[in-house]
């Protein structure tokens, strides 16, 4: 880790991220819209409404999730 | 296409608080292609569809979600727990899927073997209790085995779904007897789901008098997925018809249908 970077374990993978990044800005930083995406940060589900202030930590792990075909 | 005539006397298939005209569920996986999911999704009459939770592929994170392609406000969208082989983990995922903020419905799958995907039915009930607890409408897949099916109508699930034969073998219904026995015996809804292979284990199945059919494979594994999944729509509504007609009695020996009287010397 250098500087302003912290490392979180994003849908199993550690990812280099900018420190202080909330939720909503981590799903922008991939790309991801956040009415069709869920996000669980440790295990606990994390609520549209609170994505925006809600940081990510160096450590945390970071579920997205989406709706795919399926029977 | 023309609306298929609702049969007279037969009333909405009722599931928590929403009612439907169709009594079709179907999948939303496995299609060839996008384009031919919708239009067998229409084809289909179906007014609930499936679907998965799953990761985002955060590498190719244009790829278009499975919402870009089905309209929730025509659709009711039943995730599933579909992967899941503990109870944990079954009621993770139905919290993501309500998370995702279109229904209380979950489709509740906690499977007990990969070769199989038959279900672990103890670890199914108790996950199906916390659930119901939590305010979900739990539509939970199980065996054809009348003591689960009771013990989950018992935890409060909104409808019970007995397997015809394993999930995406396309044996048809190898139980009548089993699933005539959970339909008897239960109130709430008795949809199957899974092992529909074609059109008339679709009808025979509907003839069994269970509410409804969920269907994946057998329209998306079609060589033509939307021809299938109208054929499906008739046997639906055939097996549907001829179960609110009843059927005459099987007999042993023939009975002519012509007059014996009358005949020339």
């Amino acid at each position: 880790m250098t500087g302003n970077t912290i490392h979180v374990v994003v849908n199993g993978e550690s990812r280099e991220l900018p420190g202080n990044l909330t939720l909503l800005q981590l799903l922008d930083h991939f790309g991801l819209d956040p009415r069709t995406v869920v996000v669980e940060l440790n295990r606990e589900i994390v609520r549209r409404p609170v994505l925006a202030g809600t940081t990510v930590s160096h450590g945390d792990t970071v579920e997205l999730v989406h709706f795919v075909g399926g029977g | 296409m023309a609306p298929t005539r609702v049969a007279a006397k037969d009333a909405p298939l009722v599931v928590g608080d929403r009612a439907f005209r169709s009594r079709l569920i179907v999948g939303t996986g496995k299609y060839p292609d996008n384009a031919t999911m919708v239009a067998a999704h229409a084809a289909s009459g179906a007014e609930v569809v499936t679907v998965a939770v799953r990761r985002v592929d955060l590498d190719r994170s244009k790829e278009e979600g499975i919402l870009h392609h089905i309209d929730p406000e025509k659709y009711c969208l039943l995730a599933n727990t579909a992967g899941c082989y503990t109870g944990d983990e079954a009621i993770r995922y139905a919290r993501l899927a309500r998370e995702a903020g279109f229904n209380e419905f979950i489709k509740l799958e906690v499977i007990g073997d990969r070769e199989t995907l038959l279900p672990d039915v103890e670890e199914l009930v108790r996950a199906a209790k916390v659930l119901v607890a939590e305010g979900f409408q739990v539509m939970a897949y199980t065996n054809e085995d009348l003591i689960t099916a009771l013990k989950l109508e018992a935890a409060g699930c909104a409808a019970v779904m007995p397997l015809a034969s394993p999930i995406g073998s396309g044996l048809g219904l190898l139980n009548p007897f089993a699933i005539r026995t959970i339909k008897r015996r239960l109130s709430v809804p008795v949809i199957v789901d899974a092992g529909v292979g074609t059109a008339s284990d679709a009808c025979v199945t509907m003839e069994q008098g269970v509410d409804g059919i969920l269907m994946n494979t057998a329209i998306a594994e079609a060589r033509q997925p939307v021809e299938m999944a109208h054929a499906m729509r008739l046997a639906v509504d055939a097996g549907r018809r001829a179960y609110l007609a009843g059927r005459m009695p099987r007999r042993e020996v023939a009975v002519p249908s012509s007059p014996t009287a009358g005949m020339l010397d």
